[in-house]
């Protein structure tokens, strides 16, 4: 599903649109620090807007793109982290520790 | 110098004599014989918490347990009279296990009218009674009335869903006071949940003694924060608010300014667009009940509040946190050296793609401390097992961990103790 027309330059990221947790954090564990980066910095600046264009809908009826539109935003805090602290795509000093979200309210 | 008054005894370990102050025993967390007693000792006569009501909305809803401390796998139900049941999930025919989808050892949940075995059609009801024998004729006079489902003990405090193999005493009784004091928290507004599970390497204490104690955290965690400010923490260190044991139950009640932040340059860019971090959404939800809070949160009623840690003996963690939300932890031990962890985060439900992110933020930070908690376990499991050092001196700032490993050790002696009369 695109996003909304408005969002067309985040059409490159659109693989980041993802529905769970899991998907979003394999997604980031798969990326390189350069490929996050370029992200975060393509979709930070229109975190704001992304948020005021999703909240004319209703939010438990939101249409598709702003769905995808949400989704993609939900990646952009998934690879804060990494971009904005550690560096890196892996939590440091976590070694082989995981933590699996089996339940969420998925958008 | 202290930057919170301690009770007059000088320190919260002592205002409690009964700990003593000497270093801690850890054979405890590596003695296969003392698994086994904890086992009979502790796990079988506590009140276990498998779950929240919102698991069970309806009639006929249900959710299996596979608790290996207890060596059972358990049927949690709702029935036609609103009442929740549990039992063990064990065909009374020939002992297949009843509920199940693809594996036996996983599991499972959904909505039933009765519950069939797969192998040979028993029926079972709601209240566990045999309504049904595939070709009874063929038995020898089974009185269906004498072949129900096996009953556990179960009940609900403030939606918390507990069962007791062996209980000698109500769920009310057991939670005390701590518990009453916590009552009318609007848990029942906060219904999104995010379940995290993970099998950790370590003994189950090991992992309540991280999440009881927050001396680590301007340390193991120092990485997260902004940099002049992790220096700052670390300087600090870390005081608690208040401790209060209510034996065998405790609480810890810990300072946290960070939501909102006194100065935004303190937080991360993702944190100031969000309003979000570990304290959670900076904005508290709309509801009652979050103001003033029951008594027995934040205790000491202090304006630079931030969180609450309830640990309910032996397995069962309540974290409040002040912008309205709260977290709960499980560790089921499965071994001496394993258990399995579980963290479910509940939220009022988002009413905007704003507060949805918000929420999101939050969770996503839990993860990364808690992978970073996690971690530090099999590193201290295998050590302990090593056995080189047994014993460990604890301070001030660690008297919950203290106060579980006496608990223990005394319900384990008074089990032997019984025993050998």
């Amino acid at each position: 599903m695109p996003l909304p027309a408005e969002f067309a330059d985040l059409e490159p990221y659109l693989a980041w649109a993802l529905p769970t947790e899991s998907e979003r954090y394999a997604r980031r564990l798969d990326s390189s620090l350069v490929e996050m980066q370029t992200f975060y910095d393509a979709a930070f600046p229109r975190l704001e807007e992304a948020i005021v264009y999703c909240d004319e809908h209703p939010y438990d009826d939101l249409p598709e793109d702003a769905r995808t539109l949400l989704r993609l935003m939900q990646s952009l805090v998934m690879v804060s982290f990494p971009v904005e602290v550690w560096k890196q795509a892996r939590v440091p000093d976590s070694g082989a520790a995981y933590l699996t979200v089996t339940a969420e309210p998925v958008v | 110098m202290p930057h919170f008054a301690k009770p007059p005894a000088g320190s919260w370990t002592q205002h409690y004599p009964e700990l003593g102050t000497a270093p801690v025993d850890y054979t405890d967390s590596v003695d296969p014989a003392f698994y086994e007693l904890e086992k009979v000792a502790i796990f079988r006569r506590s009140w276990l918490n498998v779950g929240r009501v919102e698991k069970l909305p309806r009639t006929g809803s249900y959710f299996t347990r596979e608790l290996a401390v207890l060596d059972t796998s358990l049927i949690i139900v709702k029935g036609a009279d609103g009442k929740i049941r549990a039992f063990h999930n064990v065909c009374r025919h020939r002992g297949n296990k009843l509920v199940w989808n693809d594996f036996p050892g996983e599991e499972s949940a959904g909505v039933c009218r009765q519950f069939t075995c797969k192998y040979h059609a028993w029926r079972y009801d709601l209240t566990g009674k045999l309504t049904f024998i595939q070709q009874e004729g063929e038995f020898f006079g089974v009185d269906k009335d004498q072949y129900g489902l096996k009953e556990v003990a179960c009940d609900v405090w403030e939606g918390f869903i507990f069962i007791n193999l062996e209980p000698a005493e109500s769920l009310t009784e057991y939670l005390g006071d701590l518990a009453k004091g916590i009552e009318g928290y609007p848990f029942h507004e906060m219904t999104s949940v995010y379940t995290y599970r993970a099998e950790v390497g370590s003994n189950w204490k090991l992992f309540i003694d991280a999440f009881a104690e927050f001396y680590h955290a301007p340390v193991l965690h120092h990485k997260q924060a902004v940099k002049n400010e992790a220096e700052k923490l670390v300087g600090y260190g870390f005081e608690a608010l208040h401790y209060e044991l209510s034996s065998p139950h405790s609480m810890v009640s810990s300072w946290g300014g960070m939501a909102p932040p006194k100065d935004p340059s303190m937080v991360k860019p993702i944190e100031r667009a969000l309003r979000s971090g570990l304290f959670g959404p900076w904005d508290r939800p709309a509801i009652e009940g979050l103001d003033p809070l029951p008594p027995s949160i934040n205790p000491s009623r202090s304006p630079s509040w931030g969180t609450d840690s309830f640990e309910f003996f032996p397995n069962f963690t309540l974290l409040f946190w002040a912008p309205g939300w709260y977290l709960t932890y499980n560790y089921w031990p499965t071994a001496v050296d394993r258990h399995l962890f579980e963290a479910n985060l509940y939220f009022v439900p988002a009413r905007s793609a704003r507060e949805r992110l918000a929420q999101e933020l939050a969770t996503v930070t839990f993860k990364e401390y808690a992978l970073q908690d996690g971690n530090t376990l099999e590193a201290t499991q295998s050590m302990l097992a090593s056995r080189v050092v047994s014993e460990f001196p604890l301070n001030d700032q660690e008297i919950l961990l203290r106060h579980l490993h006496k608990v223990v050790a005394d319900r384990v002696k008074e089990y032997t103790d019984a025993a050998a009369r």
